[in-house]
């Protein structure tokens, strides 16, 4: 079962980590990925830059409206994703605490994915 | 990451939103601070037990309220009450909860605490310290660190800006539409200032003035949460991602300037890059072009160059056009004129800074660049005099040592 781990966070804070702090923090992330990279069990996985940087498209008009920033304004912001290949619902939560052990506060949503399509050649940045 | 760490950053984060609110309370920015310096400490005692509260900021606005209640019925035992409208809605302290306020009170508050840092009474440098002490919350050893100045002459700094401000009477209703415009304005070219102050030229000061671009940034982003449809606010907020990108790469190991064709692209900070181009792409769509717009376009052409060789001058010349429209400047005409240098060839570069040679006689660029161009035009002795004259007006021995090297150059070629 393939599972989406939506890391959610305050960006405000996030933000305010020092260069340090957020190098040990993704040096901590590292360590989990590289032993689920080695069983196979990772998909892609995004870091996202801060809402400031977001654009929504809105549909409930005609036409679609384009509107600067976030979907929706929330206490924590959506900053992060990871797709992750477990047998059931308690190693995904064991693989998330895992990464949630990287830094305090912050949630976490996991998501069984419906449909997943891996293009034949990854984009390159 | 320590308890102390982890907490020091959401108070970092919660500070502009908690501070802001506490000041529209009390209406006196040294009982805010102290309301919010009382709530943080019981924040380091209270979190690390039961974690931070969902919503640190409205956390730390309530105890911060009652601390301050408390502390002034403690003093008014020995002074006299300070008048009523000192203090507002004391008697609605225990319902008023935060969440009653929506995000236009918050936006406004916030937007107010930064627009006293930028009271025009106060020098630029001023301006700085006041929104890294207030705002920010630098302490005053950080700041003095940052100005290469002792504590107790930035202490009292502060200290006289803060006085400046509480006798200026800020306005504490909410803000008309051109007013509001008005102070983001305001606010918009105070976080530029602080930037400027902290990207030095000189690689020894480099590690102190360093936190004054972080810091800046982070006001850019508060700005921009606050007004996320401002064209402006998404161009200054590029600008100095895309220029702060740089910083790694801007001194060697010796501690001499790398300049921007010399630079090691690899070493720029590809998140910061990715996060002001981002931006910029965004603000473009407004089709509302202003100077940090502009700026900020000129600085995604450098950042999107692989490449010193594959720099889009023609473009560059374009837009420093554009801004010498907006913003007149013989210093925006020199800059053009490195890219036309560039583009069309030192020769018409050369044309385009002459008529400039009164206005920036005591300028150490103009003479750098007039050298350059002429150097490049074949015409070694005049090259030389121009950078003579460059190295008589440089601020710094790095930029000097620049200039000395451009004539080591002169005298192989020659």
């Amino acid at each position: 079962m393939q599972y989406a781990i939506l890391c959610y966070h305050d960006e405000k804070v996030t933000c305010a980590w020092s260069k340090e702090e957020d190098d040990a923090v993704m040096a901590k992330l590292g360590v989990v990925m590289e032993r689920l990279t080695k069983q196979g069990k990772l998909g892609p996985v995004a870091r996202l830059l801060p809402t400031t940087a977001a654009t929504t498209l809105r549909k409930d008009r005609e036409p679609a409206l384009v509107i600067d920033g976030p979907f929706a304004e929330t206490k924590e912001q959506l900053l992060g994703l990871y797709i992750v290949d477990c047998k059931d619902l308690d190693e995904a939560l064991e693989i998330t605490r895992e990464l949630g052990s990287a830094n305090p506060g912050g949630a976490y949503e996991i998501r069984p994915v419906g449909f997943f399509f891996e293009p034949p050649k990854a984009i390159s940045s | 990451m320590t308890d102390m760490s982890w907490i020091g950053a959401v108070l970092t984060a919660a500070r502009p939103q908690a501070l802001a609110a506490l000041l529209r309370y009390f209406r006196n920015l040294d009982m805010a601070e102290e309301a919010f310096q009382e709530a943080s400490l019981r924040a380091l005692k209270a979190w690390p037990k039961n974690g931070p509260p969902r919503d640190a900021a409205a956390w730390l606005i309530m105890v911060g309220k009652n601390a301050g209640i408390d502390a002034v019925r403690r003093t008014s035992k020995h002074d006299p009450l300070p008048p009523a409208d000192v203090i507002t809605d004391l008697s609605d302290v225990e319902l008023a909860t935060v969440e009653q306020l929506d995000a236009a009170d918050y936006r406004d508050d916030i937007l107010r605490l930064l627009f006293i840092c930028c009271h025009t009474d106060l020098t630029a440098r001023q301006q700085i310290a006041l929104a890294m002490r207030i705002v920010s919350g630098l302490t005053v050893k950080q700041i003095a660190r940052a100005f290469l100045v002792s504590e107790v002459a930035m202490e009292q700094r502060i200290t006289r800006a803060k006085g400046r401000v509480a006798s200026a009477h800020v306005p504490f209703e909410a803000p008309g539409a051109v007013e509001r415009a008005e102070r983001v304005a305001a606010v918009a070219a105070m976080i530029y200032l602080v930037f400027n102050e902290g990207y030095t030229t000189n690689v020894a000061e480099q590690g102190a003035k360093a936190p004054l671009c972080e810091e800046a940034i982070r006001l850019a982003r508060l700005l921009l949460g606050l007004y996320p449809a401002e064209p402006e606010i998404m161009g200054l907020a590029a600008l100095l991602l895309l220029q702060h990108a740089r910083a790694a790469a801007r001194f060697d190991a010796d501690g001499a300037v790398v300049l921007l064709e010399d630079q090691d692209r690899t070493r720029w900070n590809a998140r910061q890059i990715a996060e002001g181009l981002a931006l910029i792409d965004k603000a473009v769509r407004h089709r509302q072009p202003g100077p940090y717009q502009v700026q900020a376009a000129i600085a995604a052409l450098h950042a999107r160059a692989k490449t010193f060789r594959d720099t889009d001058w023609s473009e560059i010349d374009l837009l420093y056009g554009a801004l010498e429209r907006m913003q007149p400047s013989p210093v925006i005409t020199l800059n053009r004129a490195v890219a036309v240098s560039k583009a069309r060839g030192p020769e018409a570069a050369l044309a385009l800074i002459e008529p400039l040679s009164d206005k920036l006689s005591s300028y150490f660029y103009f003479h750098g660049a007039r050298g350059a161009f002429l150097k490049e035009l074949g015409r070694p002795e005049e090259a030389r005099v121009a950078f003579d004259r460059a190295i008589a007006l440089a601020n710094t021995p790095a930029e000097a040592a620049h200039i000395r090297m451009q004539l080591d150059r002169l005298s192989g070629a020659a």
